[in-house]
């Protein structure tokens, strides 16, 4: 009889879980379709014709898929008075965002690793400083910044928006690397002292080798947050220096006539591919290495 | 022969707080000494001191007849043994070894050839090209060996190297370093909260509290004759009994009378006539309490005592009774017949006791 009873509730309780599972796998698969759907929109609007996007719906498939949008948008769509495409923009994108990643992730590892392992006095506050300085929201720093470029002659150059990024970028990437060296012991430091070695070797020889995980962390975060800025680049350029995201702006906004969908689209989607591209291929990485310092051991 | 490590007056404080008081310590070539004392004596902060990786407050500190208070350890001639080995975990352990060499640009053909040694040295040639995430905790322990012997310094440095390890291979590992020292004729400075591994490894023992020497002497001297009552307490397992008891001058010797648990009391008469005050604690090893007969040398006297426990443990047999409020542990044969409640007459050689003041712990004979 007690047996028949907890069997029962056996099975009940079971039943239960395989519904409840089955009630979370719908769930997630419907948020996944919400945060998927508006890429569906622009993937297919922009491999679509004028033409269609006038007459069909908005979440159909393309009935004749057509890359004159991409072509259009990469080579010859109009920002301002200009009619070049995104082509410029992106290598202006690139020339800023690949030297500032570089710059900032490496003087970044060095700043973590003398604010972690050589300790100075001073340095809890000179680390608390650096901390302060990611949270300065960019509209603060906006006119001072300005007055510097020109008192440097850097004002409305490549160079200029590199500078802009590397120092807005040292708050993180020394915050990084200093979360990730402060697990390395002690004792390897002091080793390498007797050893003979000298602070510049200690970091190539013994630091540098170990760091892998977090400079993948620091360059996805640094190219994504440089590759995406729009205020600096709009604030700090000047024409023929614009990165990628003014000039999708001034397409989006400078058209007259008939609003062209599908170029808008394809051009959105150019200026995102790169940091796209970033994650697909170090995300891996990018977890591990913000996981590496806590999961340790 | 000039000391080869010489400590004058050395202080070394963190803002207020002092960490080392006066530390005075100089060593002869091929001396072993060991820094022994409870956690947070300071002894390691010492060693980081000799090794300059801390600078020093005050005093000085020379190496072999020349001045390194403010010298980088670089420039220092010494290797040193950490306690967690502190490998360099990207390089193999070739490199590892080497890495010292090639950072003070040695030429290859030598690295090479002292790697060879070493490694046959200390068998690990069937290592080299492993990584230390590899190596099993002893394996590492030789890797961390082998990159301070490569170097050949004036001064080895040992910050606890075996405490990492399992029961079984640290004494291994202890016999081996006692014979690498023999072997060497090397000069090393060892420290270890473990007064076994200072006991039979030293030449010289430096015995720590609170920052401050409490002793310095060779094991014997030490162990035999421990300055204070902390040394007496500290060094030797198990501890030297410390019994409250009351001297009182008898002719050319003294009574020392102990309470013992029934109320009454014994009496030891100490012929050697040290002046005493009333009060003393009277110091005994567990080893010089024994059965009557079992020893020849010595100053033996008898006593009575009521047996609380019997602890075999093979070798020996521990017998505890309580004297003058305290547990006293002996040291008897073990095939003893005491047995726990019955009475044992315990017989105490008087010729090695330490007397020591009860407030100051200091010693008085």
């Amino acid at each position: 009889m007690t047996d028949a009873v907890y069997s029962n509730t056996g099975v009940r309780s079971q039943m239960t879980r395989i519904a409840l599972r089955w009630l979370l796998y719908i769930l997630l698969f419907a948020f996944a379709l919400f945060y998927l759907a508006p890429l569906f929109v622009m993937v297919t609007t922009s491999l679509k014709s004028l033409e269609e996007i006038r007459t069909g719906d908005l979440i159909a498939l393309p009935r004749d898929v057509t890359f004159d949008a991409w072509r259009t948008a990469w080579a010859s769509a109009c920002t301002g008075i200009q009619c070049e495409g995104v082509r410029p923009y992106f290598w202006n994108s690139v020339l800023i965002a690949v030297p500032a990643v570089m710059i900032s992730t490496l003087v970044g590892a060095i700043n973590g690793y003398v604010v972690a392992q050589w300790r100075f006095p001073g340095a809890n506050i000179f680390f608390a400083l650096m901390l302060f300085g990611c949270f300065i929201p960019f509209q603060v720093v906006l006119l001072p910044m300005a007055r510097m470029l020109g008192l440097m002659g850097i004002a409305g150059t490549i160079p200029g928006l590199i500078f802009v990024h590397v120092i807005y970028g040292l708050g993180f990437t020394t915050l990084f690397f200093r979360n990730y060296y402060v697990t390395i012991p002690a004792e390897l430091t002091k080793a390498a002292k007797v050893d003979g070695a000298g602070f510049f070797r200690i970091f190539w020889s013994i630091f540098l080798p170990l760091s892998l995980p977090i400079i993948v962390v620091t360059v996805i975060w640094q190219f994504t947050q440089i590759w995406n800025d729009f205020l600096f680049g709009v604030s700090f350029s000047q024409a023929g220096t614009q990165p990628i995201t003014v000039a999708l702006n001034n397409i989006v906004n400078s058209t007259t006539g008939v609003k062209e969908y599908n170029v808008d689209m394809a051009a959105a989607i150019i200026a995102g591919l790169p940091t796209l591209l970033v994650y697909v291929v170090a995300g891996k990485y990018f977890i591990r290495g913000l996981t590496a310092g806590s999961v340790k051991g | 022969m000039a000391p080869i490590l010489d400590i004058k007056g050395l202080y070394k404080s963190y803002g207020s707080t002092e960490i080392l008081k006066d530390i005075n310590v100089a060593i002869d070539p091929g001396d072993f000494l060991v820094l022994v004392g409870p956690s947070g004596c300071g002894k390691s902060t010492l060693l980081n001191c000799i090794a300059g990786l801390e600078p020093i407050s005050g005093g000085t500190l020379s190496i072999d007849g020349q001045d390194m208070t403010h010298v980088s350890p670089k420039d220092r001639d010494i290797a040193m043994v950490f306690q967690s080995y502190a490998l360099y975990p990207t390089m193999t352990v070739a490199k590892n070894i080497t890495f010292g060499m090639k950072v003070r640009g040695v030429d290859p053909k030598t690295q090479a050839a002292k790697l060879k040694k070493v490694a046959e040295q200390l068998q690990i040639e069937q290592l080299l090209n492993r990584r230390p995430g590899q190596l099993s905790g002893g394996q590492r322990q030789r890797v961390a060996m082998g990159r301070a012997l490569v170097r050949d310094p004036k001064l080895f440095l040992f910050d606890e190297p075996l405490s990492n390890l399992d029961a079984k291979l640290r004494v291994e590992m202890r016999t081996e370093i006692k014979a690498l020292h023999q072997n060497l004729g090397a000069t090393m400075v060892y420290v270890t909260h473990d007064q076994i591994e200072a006991m039979t490894l030293a030449t010289k023992i430096v015995v720590m509290k609170g920052g401050v020497i409490q002793q310095i002497g060779s094991p014997s001297e030490i162990y035999d004759r421990p300055a204070n009552m902390f040394v007496a307490d500290f060094m030797g397992s198990p501890a030297m009994n410390l019994i409250p008891a009351r001297a009182m001058k008898n002719g050319s010797g003294t009574h020392i009378e102990i309470a013992n648990s029934t109320g009454g009391s014994i009496v030891l008469k100490d012929t050697n006539g040290h002046d005493l005050p009333t009060d003393v604690i009277l110091g005994v090893r567990p080893e010089d309490i024994a059965e009557p007969g079992t020893r020849q040398d010595g100053v033996h006297q008898d006593a009575e005592c009521l047996v609380d426990i019997v602890e075999p443990a093979g070798a020996d047999t521990y017998v505890v009774t309580q004297l003058g409020g305290k547990q006293v542990t002996a040291r008897l044969h073990a095939k003893t017949n005491a047995q726990a409640g019955k009475s044992q007459t315990l017989s105490f050689d008087l010729s090695k006791v330490s007397y020591f003041e009860p407030g100051t712990g200091r010693r008085l004979n």
